[in-house]
């Protein structure tokens, strides 16, 4: 797989695509980041279409506030920049940073699923806005819920490298690993981006 | 040679001149981080700031996330960089079946409602 790789002089400067294997992965996980991209604007468009929809349960300018949302958003978008970082550490070899970035993008994805966890289950007790309650509460809940899944699996996989490679040091094997995990990373905070300016602003701005 | 893949290394071999390159790199990835912290805050400022017509302020946000999502692609995710021509080319598709798909969802189950 590496036959074409010199590794005499030391780590690669790009090791995530220096291997065959790491090309193919790099490659690969763009096809699917472009299909997650449109099964996201599906969600997205479900939940334009149908959030005036409230058949008399609460709308979203009555539950919606923003310092929540802005803490959740900065707080992952910090943790876009740590994941950005940890690769720049990836590609100078210096592996102990590079685990100390990636820690520190998992605690702040985990402050953000908390945070959204505590929202969900305000608004589910306390504001009256179940799944089922309206078809704009279904469609908020399956489009923001489908975030945070992504969040949860973005965290497991980053915890699941952190682990299996906590020994090694960087390698041309688990490179396009960490690599990857950051883009799905990265990805995840744009669709963020989204759900912030569509979902909440647009509600709290009154449109 | 494959035990060359699962071999830690004591050394990179970036090249003086590579190295100024990923340095410069990070320099430019922390701007573009302060830029969007600047674009969100413009973002929440034009929404809490109650006189400002929602005529406006949603044409507004929009293109501030927008802007906001270029970044995070191009420079965060490095669509920028020489070699990722398909990355490219499979995100621009994803987004031109995204956007009528996202129009006739929102015709369709908002102003029609079938």
């Amino acid at each position: 797989m590496s036959d074409s790789v010199d590794v005499s002089k030391g780590l690669p400067p790009n090791p995530e695509k220096a291997t065959l294997e790491g090309k193919n992965k790099f490659l690969g996980f763009w096809v699917f980041l472009g299909g997650e991209t449109i099964m996201f604007a599906t969600f997205f468009g479900t939940f334009l279409g149908l959030r005036d929809g409230t058949a008399g349960g609460p709308s979203a300018s009555e539950l919606f506030s923003l310092p929540l949302v802005f803490i959740m958003t900065m707080l992952l978008l910090t943790s876009s920049l740590t994941s950005v970082l940890a690769m720049y550490s990836m590609k100078k070899n210096n592996f102990k940073n590079m685990m100390v970035l990636t820690g520190v993008t998992v605690l702040l994805g985990f402050a953000f699923l908390g945070f959204e966890i505590y929202e969900f289950y305000e608004y589910v007790h306390h504001g009256g806005l179940g799944f089922t309650t309206s078809a704009f509460g279904s469609s908020f809940y399956s489009l923001v819920g489908l975030h945070g899944a992504h969040v949860t699996f973005g965290l497991f996989w980053f915890i699941t490298l952190m682990i299996r490679y906590s020994r090694t040091g960087i390698t041309l094997t688990n490179a396009p690993k960490f690599y990857l995990a950051s883009l799905y990373w990265h990805f995840i905070d744009v669709v963020w981006v989204f759900i912030f300016t569509v979902v909440y602003l647009m509600a709290i701005g009154g449109a | 040679m494959s035990d060359e893949m699962s071999k830690p290394f004591d050394k990179s071999a970036l090249t003086h001149e590579e190295l100024l390159k990923i340095n410069r790199e990070r320099k430019i990835q922390i701007t573009a981080f302060a830029c969007m912290i600047f674009l969100t805050l413009l973002a929440f400022i034009a929404v809490a700031m109650e006189m400002i017509a929602p005529g406006f302020t949603v044409p507004f946000i929009l293109l501030l996330a927008v802007v906001q999502f270029a970044l995070q692609l191009f420079y965060f995710m490095h669509l920028k960089d020489k070699d990722h021509e398909w990355p490219n080319a499979f995100m621009l598709t994803g987004i031109v079946v995204s956007t009528p798909a996202v129009i006739a969802l929102i015709l369709l189950l908002g102003v029609t409602k079938y």
